[in-house]
């Protein structure tokens, strides 16, 4: 110890592991938010019950982790065991877990018949860099995070590294924003590096508005710790001297997860006043959203921070340069500061040779819809479609047959079955009319309706358009009643070329990404799938009929304010 | 206004201008200002603040809201155009049982509309609405992010996951035949009584 406010990572980790070692089995039960919905604290419950009635507390060391990824076939237990293999055991009831206890704890008896295979591609296919805790730590506390290598990092980029080093570590991993614009990460750091402040800020944006997505919410759950001292090292590199993360407030156990990590970091002197004996001092604060897609967007997350209505406001000035109350703040989602701690542990050319040329690294998805296997995946950027759906998501179940996959929310678009083979990269995404986005992969089979599809986005649009700006506010109201006219059979060709224009108008004319954006779902679908659309139409004139005495105007304006 | 005001800030305000217990004697006053006291009375706690104004009253009241400007110093019209722009926060107490339907996007693809219909159907309760008798009300939620349970439902807080339109109508009906809930105001702190 060299002074009062070191902290020796060594011991604690030293001193978890000599604990957990001490344990011949180690009985994983997966704890998220979605497997306990699906009955998983009953399955843990009957473990432990089981094990200490059998008098195996001793040599059983029970631990309720965050997500193993497979949610699809939940509660998920792994049994480890000393010298041997891992045994995963998957949709584990009650029953089941007092046999797991009984047979395989008490007895040695693996039970066959419950068992998944690691092997499964769903698992093999997978390399984990933000995931690498989940199934792994209990994220109730810091000791296994930090057994895990956790704070290392940041402990050396304190002690041993110049914060332009930092900065110049993450510029050459080729980390870019998942949140899903893709701009450089190391680019961004540089930036707020240069601003000239001592009030400057780091967020964490949590404020995972896409629906379908759920992978920052998993992070925030079940690795608080990885994202606190991604923060720490983004403030160490930048100047940064507070820290603040937005979350959903959809999301109250990322919140109370949270909270207690800030607090046990605080408690083990992580975060704070002059960490590691030095000058470096940095907090952390949670603020709450309140049900807002816009406040994903960087200047609207910003009022909301500051506890204003959440429209966004034009850039520039960048939020490097104005951010919170004028101080210039650095916003990056929680997925790219999820990979801070790893790359600076592992070396920003370990984090460049996975990926692609231009997309480094890894990208986490939340894979649903029309599949065999839905749940969190963490794959290498450039991995194919093709492999994800098939191979990782097992295909689409009941004999029915791959459609489309949506990415991207609803910004992003739908990718249909000839582009299947496109790697899954930043750049191939756009260039098929799509993007990452923050990570919602969903896939729909042969039943579902593109123009419904379409539908759905534009009216998610229409209700979250803050209303600030006209394009958008209008417009997506409009082009919502042109896609509600034409599945109703009351749209004619002219009704398809309006909507055409008014994609164009507000995608080029809207103030801030959700409207620049609101139309991509309508173009991806029209530009892939437009005979679903051409099938809808009826011909001119015909859309009146049974409107006793209306035509023209006058009946698009009665229906409008119907 | 300011008579309004000042009457208002009788139940809450009053506990920081002045010394000694705040006249009204409503439990869920004290409750909110030591909320208040929490985030200091800093004025850019105010979402902050409006989510405990509805966890502890159910719903944002006008009378609330004032309370809620007055204690931070802020404009009224300020304290409720941030709580109209949020989609969160309501003005109107919720019914006793409340089911929440997720509508995000793999919800949508496997069937969160034939959830809504048929909750809305056998119950005669509206979309976003609540019952005549207040013994029911259906929410739409933008995503829970349970997307691999899709399609998935919160009834009084619990998760119902893969739902069917049978077994979600199932669920409500014995949820109802039990006693109320003890907490149907806000289903966003109900979906974390998941955990």
């Amino acid at each position: 110890m060299n002074g009062n406010n070191d902290v020796d990572l060594f011991d604690i980790a030293h001193k978890e592991r000599e604990e957990q070692a001490a344990f011949r089995r180690t009985v994983l039960c997966c704890g998220s938010t979605a497997c306990l919905s699906g009955g998983a604290q009953a399955a843990i419950d009957a473990i432990q019950t089981a094990v200490s009635e059998k008098g195996l507390a001793q040599e059983a060391r029970v631990v309720a982790t965050g997500c193993m990824g497979l949610c699809s076939r939940g509660p998920l237990v792994k049994v480890r065991t000393r010298g041997e293999a891992d045994v995963l055991y998957a949709d584990v009831d009650a029953e089941i877990a007092t046999r797991i206890a009984e047979e395989h704890l008490g007895a040695g008896k693996p039970i066959e018949e419950a068992q998944l295979s690691l092997e499964h591609p769903f698992f093999a296919r997978q390399i984990r860099v933000v995931l690498e805790n989940m199934g792994e730590i209990d994220p109730n506390r810091i000791e296994d995070y930090i057994a895990h290598g956790g704070y290392r990092a940041l402990r050396d980029a304190v002690t041993t590294m110049t914060p332009a080093g930092v900065v110049g570590v993450i510029q050459r991993s080729g980390l870019r924003g998942r949140g899903g614009g893709g701009y450089p990460a190391g680019m961004k750091w540089s930036l707020l590096a240069k601003a000239p402040s001592d009030q400057k800020s780091i967020i964490a944006n949590g404020d995972e508005g896409d629906p379908g997505a759920y992978m920052d919410r998993t992070v925030m759950e079940d690795d608080p710790h990885r994202v606190l001292e991604g923060m720490a090292i983004a403030a160490f590199a930048t100047g940064a001297v507070k820290g603040y993360i937005y979350v959903r407030a959809e999301y109250p156990v990322a919140v109370r997860r949270l909270e207690q990590a800030i607090r046990q970091a605080k408690r083990n002197k992580l975060l704070g006043k002059n960490l590691f004996g030095g000058e470096f001092s940095f907090d952390v604060e949670i603020r709450i959203g309140a049900g807002a897609f816009v406040c994903g967007e960087e200047t609207a997350l910003m009022a909301s921070i500051m506890g204003k209505r959440g429209t966004p406001v034009l850039r520039p000035p960048y939020p490097t340069e104005r951010g919170l109350w004028g101080h210039p703040s650095m916003i990056n989602n929680v997925e790219t500061l999820a990979n801070v701690p790893t790359i600076l542990r592992r070396g920003p050319d370990w984090f460049a040779d996975i990926g692609t040329e231009t997309s480094r690294g890894t990208k986490v998805f939340a894979l649903a819809g029309k599949l065999e296997n839905t749940g969190l995946i963490e794959v290498p950027m450039g991995i194919t479609l093709r492999e994800i759906v098939e191979e990782i998501g097992g295909g689409v179940p009941g004999g029915k047959t791959f459609k489309a996959a949506q990415t991207g929310g609803p910004s992003g678009g739908c990718i249909p079955v000839k582009h299947i083979d496109t790697p899954v990269d930043y750049d191939s995404l756009m260039a098929l009319g799509s993007i990452m986005g923050s990570g919602g992969l969903i896939v729909m089979d042969e039943d579902v309706s593109m123009p419904e599809v379409a539908r759905f986005f534009m009216r998610f649009c229409m209700d979250e358009s803050c209303g600030k700006c006209l394009p958008c506010r209008a417009g997506t109201y409009e082009m919502h009643e042109l896609l509600e006219a034409l599945l109703a059979g009351r749209g004619t060709a002219a009704t398809l070329t309006r909507l055409e224009t008014l994609c164009d108008v507000v995608r080029t004319n809207s103030l801030c990404g959700l409207g620049q954006t609101a139309p991509n779902p309508v173009l991806s679908t029209l530009h892939y799938f437009r005979s679903e659309y051409d099938s809808l139409l009826v011909p001119e004139g015909a859309h009146l009929a049974g409107l006793p005495g209306a035509h023209g105007m006058a009946a698009s304006a009665a229906e409008r304010s119907a | 206004m300011s008579a309004l005001r000042a009457a208002a800030a009788g139940t809450v305000g009053a506990g920081r201008v002045a010394a000694g217990p705040p006249p009204s004697d409503d439990p869920r006053s004290a409750l909110l200002t030591t909320q208040l006291k929490k985030v200091r009375y800093r004025a850019d706690a105010l979402i902050e603040v409006l989510h405990a104004v509805q966890d502890i009253y159910g719903f944002l009241s006008p009378a609330v809201l004032e309370t809620v400007a007055d204690a931070l110093e802020l404009p009224p019209s300020r304290v409720l155009g941030v709580a109209t722009f949020y989609h969160l926060f309501t003005f109107e107490a919720r019914g006793d049982h409340t089911c929440t339907v997720c509508t995000g996007t793999a919800c949508f693809v496997k069937g969160a509309d034939a959830l809504l219909a048929s909750v809305s159907d056998n119950f005669d309760v509206p979309k976003g609405g609540t019952r005549d008798d207040r013994s029911l009300s259906l929410l739409e939620a933008r995503c829970i992010g349970s997307c691999g349970l899709a399609p998935a439902a919160l009834v009084d807080g619990a998760m119902v996951a893969k739902a069917t339109p049978d077994r979600l109508v199932e669920v409500i009906r014995s949820a109802m035949a039990a006693a109320p809930a003890a907490d149907a105001g806000e289903p966003e702190s109900a979906a974390g009584g998941v955990a």
